[in-house]
């Protein structure tokens, strides 16, 4: 049964400088398509994929990349703002790393794009009023 | 075609008055001229909602039966050491205060869930906070501990009392190492890769009042919700910091001490701040009410964020060694713009204080000013200005080991 899958993928420092994503087609004969990749803080590198395939080869392709050392997280729009609580300050913009979280202009109030958040939990630390929730 | 100070409080009492918020100047000075925007236009509202360090509160908690003198003793509210060296039940709560069982940095970054500010704005919200104090015993105050719940109601007096507020601009931090750093300007990526902020710009209160005509000591204004006034100059005031042509200093300049009553604030203006590997803090939201008195406060109230200058300072250098190196000055036009260039490159700029929030106040305070509800004052004296060409002064570095050897 073909099914499709988004997922978060985080890379440790030590891995995120090997080939691996090219092994999805060659090997488990999966379609990805990259919806963000970035190398963020201390080198480690995030990368949100949608992957379509086989239900049988997505597993066996995700173990694969667990034992590779690359963590694995279902992408859910699990990061949510409590507006009530936020002051839209901004704390949060700078440590966002796929730009879900902008300061609108010209309102300059801080929105949260649901599509592009990769639910990294940066925002959640950095927010000085505890804005925002992860939520499963 | 001056007026007086009060000819505006008359047209506010007759439901007259003429006031805009500082962004609506920009425009009506823009279009009209000083001149005629002077003539038009009796009073300009200001306000900046943003975290400042230097913000506490002053409790008088009402007498225990038995007596009990704190004054001398140790006390705690929800767990957070409030200073007691004064007068038997007079406390000062401060916005960076930590439990003792907080780890700070221990573990790198901390957290800082919970401190003064937390406090403050939990006693502000109407929520119940414990309070527990030892002390020694004397024969008039014998009791030497307590242990109990209380509420702002409840206290006899509980003003905020902040030293330092409404900062005349600042710096714009960047980080240049090659780690990331988290700093009371909150976290700044490594290599560039983050700038911010933290001024309202064009409707931040001394931005519009430059050489400080309003605001002086006595100044009635609008603080976290409530009326507040100007009690001095702030702390590590520097008016004689160096200016533009257009008055505007390029760095950190003048401040305000200010004081009002807690039983009237809201948290929508006042709330405890978590800065991830620094410390706790208060988001404060201030505004400043300004009388166009004449032609040279309404130029001044036009001011607009293309016209103000920020210095970019490194914190993971300059700043920590207390080294002058400004790597340049940006506007705060290009800031709000969401990107500025730094040593030849693009980096993205994020704001620390809410703009959305500052804009709310200088609206609520020119709601109360057409309504009637809030007259202006003279300063009852100035607060040192830039012609006394005062700056802040470094701490000395003085050990006494000459001596002990």
């Amino acid at each position: 049964m073909e099914v499709t899958h988004r997922i978060v993928l985080r890379f440790p420092p030590a891995v995120s400088g090997k080939p691996i994503v090219y092994r999805l087609v060659r090997d488990f004969d999966l379609v990805f398509n990259i919806l963000k990749a970035t190398i963020g803080l201390e080198d480690q590198g995030l990368m949100v994929m949608e992957i379509t395939g086989e239900e049988a080869n997505y597993r066996k392709a995700t173990d694969y990349l667990s034992k590779q050392g690359v963590r694995l997280q279902p992408l859910h729009q699990d990061i949510s703002k409590d507006d009530d609580l936020c002051t839209d300050c901004g704390a949060c913009v700078g440590v966002c790393p796929s730009e879900a979280l902008r300061i609108e202009r010209p309102s300059m109030k801080v929105v949260l794009d649901p599509d592009s958040c990769v639910a990294c939990g940066e925002c959640i630390t950095a927010c000085p009023v505890r804005a925002m929730k992860l939520t499963f | 075609m001056a007026k007086t100070l009060e000819e505006i409080n008359e047209k506010i009492r007759r439901g007259e008055v003429v006031v805009v918020t500082a962004e609506e100047m920009i425009e009506i000075v823009r279009e009209k001229g000083a001149k005629e925007a002077a003539r038009t236009v009796d009073v300009v509202t200001t306000g900046t909602f943003g975290a400042m360090c230097s913000s506490g509160a002053m409790m008088n908690l009402g007498h225990a039966k038995p007596r009990i003198k704190l004054g001398g003793g140790q006390v705690t509210l929800n767990g957070v050491p409030a200073y007691a060296g004064l007068a038997a039940v007079d406390i000062y709560l401060g916005a960076s205060a930590l439990p003792e069982s907080d780890p700070r940095n221990a573990v790198y970054p901390g957290e800082f869930r919970y401190g003064g500010g937390h406090v403050i704005e939990d006693l502000v919200a109407g929520k119940e906070v414990l309070l527990e104090a030892t002390t020694y015993g004397t024969d008039c105050y014998p009791r030497r501990q307590i242990s109990t719940f209380i509420t702002l109601e409840e206290m006899n007096e509980a003003y905020l009392f902040n030293p330092r507020n409404g900062y005349q601009n600042y710096n714009v931090a960047v980080n240049r190492s090659k780690r990331t750093i988290y700093t009371y300007m909150g976290t700044l990526q490594a290599d560039l890769g983050s700038a911010n902020y933290s001024s309202a710009g064009q409707l931040s209160p001394l931005f519009n009042d430059p050489y400080y005509r309003a605001a002086g000591i006595g100044t009635r204004l609008f603080l976290a919700g409530g009326v507040g006034y100007v009690v001095w100059q702030g702390t590590q005031h520097s008016p004689g910091t160096k200016r533009s042509d257009n008055g505007i200093p390029l760095g950190g300049a003048g401040t305000l001490a200010v004081i009002g009553d807690m039983k009237q604030m809201d948290t929508r203006y006042l709330r405890g701040a978590s800065f991830r590997g620094y410390g706790t803090s208060l988001m404060i939201g201030l505004g400043l009410p300004i009388p166009v008195l004449d032609e040279e406060v309404a130029a001044q109230t036009g001011i607009s964020d293309d016209d103000i200058l920020a210095p970019i300072v490194d914190y993971s250098g300059a700043y920590p060694n207390r080294e002058p190196e400004v790597l340049g000055h940006v506007s705060y036009a290009q800031l709000k713009s969401g990107s500025i260039e730094v040593a030849g490159k693009t980096v993205p700029a994020t704001p620390l204080s809410s703009y959305p929030r500052a804009r709310e106040i200088a609206e609520t305070l020119k709601e109360w000013i057409s309504a009637g509800k809030f007259e202006l004052t003279a300063p009852v004296a100035p607060i040192p200005g830039a012609e006394s060409g005062q700056v802040m002064k470094p701490m000395p570095d003085r050990p006494p080991t000459a001596g002990l050897e």
